[in-house]
């Protein structure tokens, strides 16, 4: 394709170009494809499944992918091939990679990508772009998307020829995985997927320049930091979701049991502690649970592992654990005193330096005075809700029905609203990559297509979306590669015909003014879901709600239950934006 | 679901101040800004330059200069950044700047031979004494035309903004500065 050609030619055109020029390399010996490239990469690192939407300037890239064993799953919109892999991330520790085209497929993903940056999970996107000679000329479909993502991603890689265009894809796939992991892209010029190479991809590796982060931390600061953990009258862990991702859970259970510490979570961090040991405080922060804030703010030690305290845990910095020395353990050193500044900065693997702080107690701190206190707390501040059985039904108790009858090791997706909070207060997580939420970023309608990537990465596991009115109407096209695979998830449709979390901000802060917050215009979801072939459901009042739940469970491929629940249930306990979590909110007159 | 209200509660003392740190709940200790001199040896590529200076804008560190060139080794060029921050933005800004992939190191120069390159153009009614002046700050007339003298001009930033002070009396009619470009002193290695 030359200069000369009209830059707003039809894809169609421009395609039957790419025909007959295949075509006519067929014969040629030991040569392949830029495309074949990319797959050969994607092979050598074992990729297992990709999720993306076809287009015109990723086509080389799926006629490869039609000769290999890589299983794609065409989503209906790019937001959920990027949601999808998200969770095949979390869900198995290894990158999703997401395969789209140019132009407004990549735009599409944007916001999957900029999710997976905030909550540090590594996804891997592969998007087409217009041949090199195009570049930056507005031809049809182009997009800078190097300029739109590079914010957002961990890294970005423009490729320049077939010869590289496997080893980009394998740097991408290595730097994803590596150390804090995250979002990497490749973008992927047309030409170079369709010009020939033999240039075989290596194995995948990190560019030289790239500082690997150490696993272990330096051994006096290790030392240093178990002092005065084991000093302390009023220890404290706090768990972030870099446990979970490093594989650590089993070595932070032990250390907090054999040591007697309490135990919070962040919201990412939720299952690397199981929420039925009595040392569990459960989540911390905004919509923690009173006694996590009550220790938080009152510990005189924090060990914060793998956690960026991020304002939604630590409210107002002036206010946080504001009478704690703090011990940070975090793979990325940048993260370090970012936000809260650290007395022991232990920069290494979440599990190795665990390990090292294990081996460095001098003894178990002297703290059952102070165990008994976050015990008055649970007992002071319990999480809990009234269930009138004349009124409609409460969201919580939904999420408690489904968390007895869905099975020990259920996974959990949600959207981005009430139900997420109430799904993470609600449901008893035990263990880790069993939380699979939008947690950085907030973004509604990521529970169902990444219900969708949770399931494909555990077959076997039971797959349960919480979702919100507002949330599921903005992905519910997930619904449809579900059917397609037939996939066996469970949506919970929360319906409240609010968006729910913006009226219950109205009602708090805004004079309850319930401007554009009442959604009754919403779907029916029982309908929508049996029109995309999933098997729809309705739960009105109390009595039903096992029922529906039974038949979801039941049923062998994806089940939408519109749950029609209080409109007005607002979530509690509450810390405002900023403020202080001692002062959380247990009820609205409170704040 | 009832419970004390937050007044209610026991209260913890202490305090932290906005960057994070304990502090003794009396005082007043916000650190104070600082001006350091970042320098930076990255992949001579394109797209790096865009990276780290979106990297700073995002973040919002105060950045006075960044310029950028190659090195003896041409596949690296040299960052050096000027940027006025209170220490624990400074220690933020290193350390971002370092786990960028295209990055090879990052240091921040204590006692830098600084300087940067600035041309003035100065009102050209009395070319001598232009000429003169810029020779006193250790610079040079590189150019007259009708109505302007040209001044090239190398110093450390406050030299330069003497110097343009100084040139005011003339009339100065547009200046050009290339930002600070700093190496670390003796056989120390910059970055
Ligand atoms: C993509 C996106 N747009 C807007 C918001 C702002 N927002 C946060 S929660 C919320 C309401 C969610 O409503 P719904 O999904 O019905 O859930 P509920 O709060 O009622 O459980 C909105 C609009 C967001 N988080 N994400």
């Amino acid at each position: 394709m030359s200069k000369s050609q009209p830059t707003n030619e039809s894809e169609a055109s421009a395609d039957t170009d790419e025909l007959s020029e295949e075509a006519s390399d067929e014969q040629t010996a030991n040569k392949t494809k830029g495309a074949q490239s990319v797959v050969t990469a994607l092979e050598k690192a074992e990729v297992e499944i990709t999720f993306g939407v076809q287009g015109g300037a990723i086509m080389p890239v799926y006629d490869a992918l039609a000769d290999s064993d890589i299983h794609h799953v065409s989503m209906a919109h790019e937001q959920g091939a990027s949601h999808a892999a998200d969770a095949y991330g979390i869900v198995s520790g290894k990158p999703g990679v997401t395969i789209t085209t140019s132009g407004p497929g990549a735009t599409n993903l944007v916001t999957g990508i900029a999710d997976a940056n905030l909550d540090s999970d590594p996804i891997v996107s592969l998007t087409g772009q217009v041949p090199q000679d195009m570049v930056g000329n507005d031809a049809f479909q182009e997009t800078n998307t190097m300029g739109i993502t590079s914010p957002i991603t961990k890294a970005n890689i423009f490729a320049t020829s077939p010869d590289t265009v496997g080893d980009d894809v394998g740097t991408a796939l290595a730097l994803a995985a590596e150390g804090r992991q995250g979002p990497t892209l490749v973008d992927l010029p047309k030409n170079v997927t369709t010009s020939e190479t033999d240039v075989e991809p290596s194995e995948p590796t990190v560019p030289e320049a790239y500082q690997v982060p150490p696993d272990e931390a330096d051994p006096h600061s290790v030392e240093a930091a178990a002092e005065a953990l084991a000093a302390a009258d009023r220890p404290l862990i706090l768990s972030g979701g870099g446990v979970i991702k490093s594989e650590a859970s089993e070595q932070l259970r032990e250390f907090a049991i054999e040591y007697g510490i309490p135990v919070v979570t962040t919201m990412p961090g939720l299952g690397s502690f199981p929420e039925d040991n009595a040392l569990a405080l459960e989540m911390g922060g905004m919509h923690g649970t009173g006694y996590a804030n009550m220790a938080l703010s009152h510990c005189d030690v924090l060990l914060g592992i793998g956690t960026r305290f991020d304002d939604r845990l630590t409210g107002g910095i002036e206010t946080f654990a504001p009478e704690a020395e703090v011990i940070h353990v975090d793979i990325d050193p940048a993260e370090i005193s970012k936000n809260i500044h650290a007395d022991y900065p232990l920069i290494g693997d979440a599990g190795a330096v665990i390990e090292q702080l294990h081996g460095a107690m001098p003894g178990e701190p002297d703290a059952e005075a102070w165990r008994d206190r976050t015990m008055e707390w649970k007992a002071t501040y319990p999480m809990g809700y009234e269930t009138p059985q004349d009124e409609a039904v409460k969201p919580q108790f939904v999420v408690e029905a489904m968390n007895e009858a869905a099975a020990d090791d259920a996974i959990v997706t949600t959207g981005v609203g009430q139900h997420q909070m109430w799904a993470a207060q609600y449901w008893t997580y035990t263990e880790p990559r069993t939380w699979v939420s939008s947690n950085g970023l907030g973004t509604m309608g990521y529970g169902a297509p990444a219900a969708v990537g949770a399931k494909l990465a555990a077959p076997d596991t039971q797959v349960i979306a919480f979702e919100g009115d507002g949330s599921f109407l903005m992905t519910s096209q997930a619904i449809a590669p579900a059917v397609r695979e037939n996939l066996d998830i469970t949506v919970a449709i929360l319906n409240n015909s609010y968006v729910g979390m913006i009226r219950q901000w109205q009602d708090a802060f805004y004079d309850e003014r319930r401007y554009e917050s009442d959604w009754d215009w919403g779907p029916d979801f029982a309908t929508l879901a049996e029109a995309y072939g999933a098997q729809g459901l309705r739960a009105m009042g109390y009595d039903e709600v096992p029922d529906v739940i039974e038949e979801a469970f039941a049923y062998d491929g994806p089940s939408v239950i519109d749950f029609h629940v209080d409109p007005v249930a607002d979530v509690y306990p509450m810390v405002p934006s900023g403020g202080n979590n001692a002062e959380f909110a247990l009820e609205a007159d409170h704040l | 679901m009832a419970g004390p209200a937050p007044e209610d509660r026991e209260k913890p003392t202490g305090r932290r101040n906005s960057q994070g740190i304990r502090i003794d709940p009396q005082a007043e200790a916000e650190a104070k800004p600082r001006r350091t001199v970042i320098s930076a040896l990255v992949d001579h590529k394109p797209g790096v330059l865009a990276k780290v200076s979106g990297l700073f804008a995002r973040r919002q560190f105060n950045i006075e200069s960044l310029t950028v060139g190659p090195t003896v080794d041409e596949t690296m060029a040299r960052m050096t950044i000027v940027v006025e921050e209170p220490e624990p933005g400074i220690e933020q800004a290193k350390r971002q700047l370092r786990k960028q992939v295209h990055t090879w190191s990052v240091r921040e120069v204590e006692g830098a031979i600084e300087r940067e390159l600035a041309l003035i153009k100065v009102d050209g009614h009395d070319p001598s004494g232009v000429a003169a002046l810029a020779e006193m700050h250790g610079g040079q007339a590189v150019r007259a035309d009708d109505e302007v003298v040209t001044v090239e001009l190398t110093g450390t930033e406050e030299e330069i903004d003497a110097a343009i002070a100084a040139f005011e009396q003339f009339g100065v009619h547009e200046v050009a500065r290339t930002g600070t470009a700093a190496l670390a002193s003796g056989t120390r290695s910059t970055a």
